[in-house]
C-alpha cells in the first residue's frame, strides 16, 4: 500500500516540476506582448526559453505518463472527462511548439508576427486551463459509479474554476517575469522587474481570494487543515519574500522563492485531495482514490525502481543544460529562434 | 460511420498516421546528422559541420511537428480509449512513462543544447550531444514499441480483478514480437532519413548546384539508405514467419487466403478479393512461396481465414474474428513492394557512385527524386497492415476494440475533435513543406557569411558560422 501513496506524491513532484519549469516558460511567453516593445525585443525573450521549453514540457508529458502506469482510472477518468479543455490544450501546445522552431525560419514580420501571437495565446492559455482543471479536482466533478466522468460545460467553467485558471496564469506570468530578470539585462530587464512588481499585487489579491473561497466551498481544509494553514501561511510569506528579494534585485534569491510558491500552491491541492484523486460530487463512495484507481503493486514496484534510476540522470543533465546556457541574452547574442 | 466507436478510430488512424509521418524521419535524419558531425570532428573538415548544421535545418523543421502531435499521441488513449486505459494500464502504461522519463527527457534536452550550444561547447561534448538525441529517438521507439508489441503478442501479465495486470516485466522487454517488430521499424526510420537525404541531393545534383557538398551528402545518405533497406527486408521476412505463428489470422488475410492452402503453398500476388463469398476472383499466384515467407521452407500447410475462424469461435466465443480483408492484404503488398523498390534503388545508387557515373545518370538521379515518397509508403502501409491486421481486437485475444472507446465521450465532441485536429494538422502539413522547398532554395551556407541575427559585428560570440 505504501507504493500507492509514493506514486501519489511522485505524480505531486512531476506536477509541481512542470509548473516549475514550463511555468516561467509560459510567462515568458505572456511577456512577450508586455516587455517587449519591439521585434528583436521579443526575439530575445522568446530565446531566453530557447534551449529549455521542450524540456519543460516532457514534465507534462511524463506526469500523463505516470498517471497512466500509476493509476490507470485516474488517467482515464480524466483524460476521456475532461476532453474537450484537452482538445484546446492540445491544439493550444501543438501550436506554441511549432512557432517557437517556426518562428525565425522566415525573415518576414508578417511571418514571425503571426507565430508571436500563437506564442502568447497559447503561453496565456495553457496555464488558465490547466488552472481550470486543478480546481475542478479539488471542487468535485460529476463522476459515476462506473468513474465514468460526464462533465457539463457548467460542471468545469464556474467561478471557483475560472478563479484558479487566472490564479495559475497570473502565477506564471509572475515567475516568467523573475525568470527574465535573470535572463535578460539592461532596460528589458527593468521593464521586466517593473512588470513584475505591478502583477505581484494582482497575484497575490488571486491568491488570497483564491484561498479563502477555497476555505468555503471546498473540504480541503475540513479535511488537511492541519496541514493546509501552515502550508498557505508559508505559501503568502514566500510569495511576500520573493517581491522583497525582486524590489532589492537580488533575482537569484526572488526565484528560488517562486519556486516555493509554486511547490506550496501545487503540493497545497494534492495534500487536500489525498487520498482521493477526483472528487465525485455525486457520492464520496464514488471518489477516486489512490487505492481504487492505482495498478498492482508489481506494477508499481518496477514503476519506483526504474524513476529511481532514471530520475538521478534527469536532473543532472537539466542542471547541466541551466549550466551551458547560464549566460543572460543580449543583443549581441546569436538569435536561434 | 458517424458512431462514436468509427470516429474515434477514424481521428486514432488519422492523427497516428500524420504523427508517423515525421517520427520514422526524425529518427533517421538526427542518425545522419550524428555521422555527419562526427566526420567533422574526426576528419576536421569544415564542409562535414555545414552537412551536419544545413540537414539539422531540416531535422529540427520535422522534429518540431514530431514532438508536439506526439503529445496528442499519449493523451488519446485516455481521451478516447478510456476503457482500454482502464483495463490494461497496468501493463501498458509503463513503458510509456518510461518512454517519456528515459527517452523524451534526453532528446529534448539535448537536441535544445545541441541547438544553441555550437558556439558553447567544446567539439567533443557537442558531437556528444547529438549522439544521445539519435540514442533518445531511438528509445523512444524501443519502448513505444514494447507497449505496441503487447498489443500484438500480450505477455507478461495475467488477469486479476477484471484487469490485466503485469507480473513479469523482463516478459515484456523480451517479447519476441518487440524483436521483429523493432528491428524492422527503426531500420525503416533510417531508410527514411537515407532516401530523403540522397533524394533531396538528387535534386540539387540534377541542377549541379553546390555539387561537392550534395555529392558528400549523398554518399552518406544512401549508405546509410541501401544497408537499412536489406535490414528492413531480412527483418520483415523474420517478423512475417513470427506472425504465421502468433497471430495466423493476421497473415492469413494479409495473403488472402480464405482456405488452408494445402502443401505445398503458393503465394497470391494480386487477387480480386469478395470479402462477402469469402473467396478471390482473380489470382495470380508463384508456386512454393508462401511456404518460403510463412516457414523459410518449401512445404507445409498454411492455415487460412475460415478455419481460423472456427478455431478462435471455439476459444473466444461468438463473433467476426477475421479483420478487413483487403486493407489487409493490399497493404502488405505496397508495403513490401516498395520496401524491396527502395532496396533495388539504393543498391543501384551505390553501384553507379562506385562506377562515378551517379551526376551523368539523370534518369536515376529523376527516380531518387522520386523515392522521396517511398519511405513514407512503406511504412504507413505497414503500419496500416499491423493495426488492422490486428482488429476486432485492441489486445490480441483479450480486449476487443468495440470494448476500448470511452463510454463519456459523444459522437459531437469526437466530430469536433476530428475537424479541429486534421485543421490544425493540414496546415502544419503546408507549413512544414512551404519550409522544406524554402531551406533547400537557400541551401547551406559554403561561403564565409556573417550571422544575419547579430547586430554587433565586432563581437566573436556573433559569429556562428566559422568562416573558411
Amino acid at each position: 500500500m505504501l507504493l500507492n501513496e509514493l506514486w501519489f506524491l511522485l505524480i505531486a513532484v512531476l506536477f509541481i516540476g512542470f509548473f516549475f519549469l514550463e511555468g516561467y516558460d509560459f510567462g515568458v511567453g505572456m511577456a512577450t506582448r508586455f516587455v517587449a516593445r519591439n521585434e528583436t525585443e521579443r526575439r530575445m525573450l522568446i530565446n531566453t526559453i530557447g534551449p529549455f521549453w521542450d524540456a519543460n514540457e516532457v514534465w507534462m508529458i511524463t506526469a500523463g505518463g505516470a498517471m497512466f502506469a500509476a493509476f490507470p482510472n485516474w488517467y482515464a477518468t480524466l483524460f476521456s472527462g475532461f476532453y474537450v479543455p484537452l482538445v484546446f490544450l492540445l491544439l493550444l501546445l501543438i501550436a506554441r511548439g511549432t512557432a517557437f522552431e517556426y518562428r525565425a525560419k522566415v525573415d518576414h514580420p508578417k511571418w514571425s508576427g503571426t507565430w508571436d501571437w500563437a506564442i502568447f495565446i497559447a503561453s496565456l492559455l495553457c496555464p488558465f486551463l490547466w488552472g481550470v482543471v486543478f480546481s475542478t479536482l479539488v471542487y468535485g466533478l460529476p463522476i459515476d459509479k462506473n468513474m465514468n466522468m460526464h462533465a457539463t460545460f457548467a460542471s468545469i467553467v464556474h467561478p471557483y474554476s475560472v478563479l484558479g485558471g487566472i490564479l495559475i496564469t497570473l502565477l506564471c506570468l509572475y515567475h516568467g517575469l523573475v525568470f527574465l530578470c535573470l535572463r535578460t539585462t539592461d532596460e528589458l530587464q527593468q521593464r521586466a522587474r517593473a512588470l513584475a512588481k505591478k502583477v505581484f499585487w494582482i497575484l497575490a489579491v488571486a491568491a488570497l481570494a483564491f484561498i479563502s473561497v477555497t476555505y468555503f466551498v471546498t473540504d480541503l481544509f475540513a479535511k488537511r487543515g492541519a496541514f493546509l494553514y501552515p502550508i498557505y501561511a508559508l505559501d503568502v510569506i514566500v510569495l511576500i519574500l520573493s517581491a522583497v528579494f525582486l524590489s532589492k534585485k537580488r533575482d537569484g534569491w526572488a526565484f528560488g522563492m517562486n519556486a516555493g510558491v509554486i511547490l506550496l500552491t501545487v503540493a497545497s491541492l494534492f495534500v487536500g485531495l489525498f487520498p482521493r484523486l477526483m472528487i465525485s460530487s455525486v457520492t464520496p463512495a464514488y471518489n477516486l482514490t489512490v487505492y481504487n484507481s492505482a495498478s498492482g503493486s508489481y506494477s508499481l514496484t518496477v514503476m519506483t525502481i526504474v524513476a529511481i534510476t532514471l530520475l538521478p540522470f534527469v536532473l543532472g543533465y537539466s542542471i547541466w543544460s541551466y549550466y551551458v546556457f547560464r549566460k543572460r541574452v543580449t543583443k549581441d547574442h546569436h538569435l536561434e529562434y | 460511420m458517424f458512431d462514436v466507436l468509427s470516429l474515434a478510430r477514424f481521428q486514432y488512424a488519422a492523427t497516428t498516421i500524420f504523427h508517423f509521418f515525421f517520427v520514422p524521419l526524425s529518427i533517421g535524419l538526427v542518425l545522419i546528422i550524428s555521422i555527419m558531425e562526427t566526420m567533422y570532428v574526426v576528419k576536421k573538415n569544415e564542409i562535414y559541420k555545414k552537412m551536419a548544421q544545413f540537414w539539422g535545418k531540416f531535422f529540427l523543421i520535422n522534429f518540431a511537428i514530431g514532438v508536439v502531435t506526439g503529445i496528442l499521441q499519449e493523451f488519446q488513449f485516455g481521451m478516447n480509449w478510456s476503457e482500454y486505459s482502464r483495463f490494461m494500464g497496468d501493463v501498458f502504461g509503463a513503458p510509456l512513462a518510461i518512454e517519456a522519463l528515459l527517452a523524451f527527457f534526453m532528446e529534448s534536452t539535448f537536441i535544445g543544447i545541441w541547438l544553441f550550444g555550437w558556439d558553447r561547447l567544446s567539439k567533443g561534448a557537442h558531437l556528444a550531444c547529438i549522439w544521445l538525441v539519435t540514442a533518445g529517438t531511438t528509445l523512444s521507439a524501443l519502448w513505444i514499441l514494447t507497449a505496441n508489441s503487447f498489443m500484438q503478442h500480450p505477455v507478461g501479465f495475467q488477469i486479476n480483478n477484471g484487469r490485466a495486470e503485469m507480473n513479469d516485466f523482463l516478459a515484456l522487454l523480451t517479447n519476441p514480437q518487440l524483436w521483429v517488430e523493432f528491428p524492422h521499424t527503426i531500420f525503416g526510420s533510417f531508410a527514411t532519413g537515407g532516401f530523403v537525404v540522397a533524394g533531396i541531393s538528387a535534386i540539387a545534383l540534377l541542377k549541379k548546384r553546390q555539387v561537392s557538398f550534395y555529392l558528400k551528402s549523398f554518399k552518406l545518405a544512401i549508405i546509410v539508405g541501401v544497408i537499412s533497406s536489406l535490414a528492413i527486408a531480412f527483418s520483415g521476412h523474420a517478423q512475417a514467419q513470427y506472425l504465421v505463428q502468433t497471430q495466423p489470422m493476421k497473415m492469413a488475410a494479409a495473403e488472402g487466403l480464405w482456405k488452408d492452402s494445402g502443401s505445398p503453398a503458393a503465394w497470391t500476388v494480386i487477387a480480386s478479393i469478395d470479402t462477402k463469398n469469402h473467396k478471390n476472383n482473380q489470382e495470380m499466384k508463384i508456386p512454393y512461396l508462401l511456404d518460403f515467407l510463412s516457414y523459410g521452407t518449401f512445404s507445409g500447410n498454411v492455415e487460412g481465414m475460415e478455419t481460423l475462424q472456427k478455431e478462435y469461435v471455439a476459444k473466444y466465443g461468438k463473433g467476426d474474428y477475421i479483420p478487413p480483408v483487403k486493407t489487409t492484404f493490399w497493404s502488405f503488398r505496397v508495403m513490401s513492394g516498395f520496401g524491396g523498390l527502395l532496396c533495388v534503388i539504393g543498391l543501384v545508387g551505390v553501384f553507379l557512385l562506385w562506377k562515378k557515373k551517379l551526376q551523368d545518370s539523370k534518369w536515376f538521379l529523376r527516380i531518387m527524386v522520386a523515392s522521396i515518397a517511398f519511405p513514407f509508403i512503406g511504412s504507413t502501409s505497414g503500419w496500416l497492415m499491423t493495426e488492422i491486421g490486428r482488429q476486432p481486437w485492441t489486445v490480441f485475444g483479450f480486449m476487443q476494440t468495440a470494448a476500448s472507446v470511452s463510454p463519456n465521450v459523444t459522437a459531437g465532441q469526437l466530430l469536433f475533435s476530428i475537424i479541429a485536429f486534421i485543421t490544425m494538422y493540414s496546415v502544419l502539413a503546408a507549413v512544414m513543406i512551404y519550409l522544406f522547398v524554402r531551406t533547400f532554395k537557400e541551401g547551406p551556407s559554403l561561403n564565409a557569411k556573417q550571422d544575419v541575427s547579430s547586430n554587433d559585428p565586432f563581437d566573436g560570440e556573433a559569429y556562428h558560422v566559422v568562416t573558411e
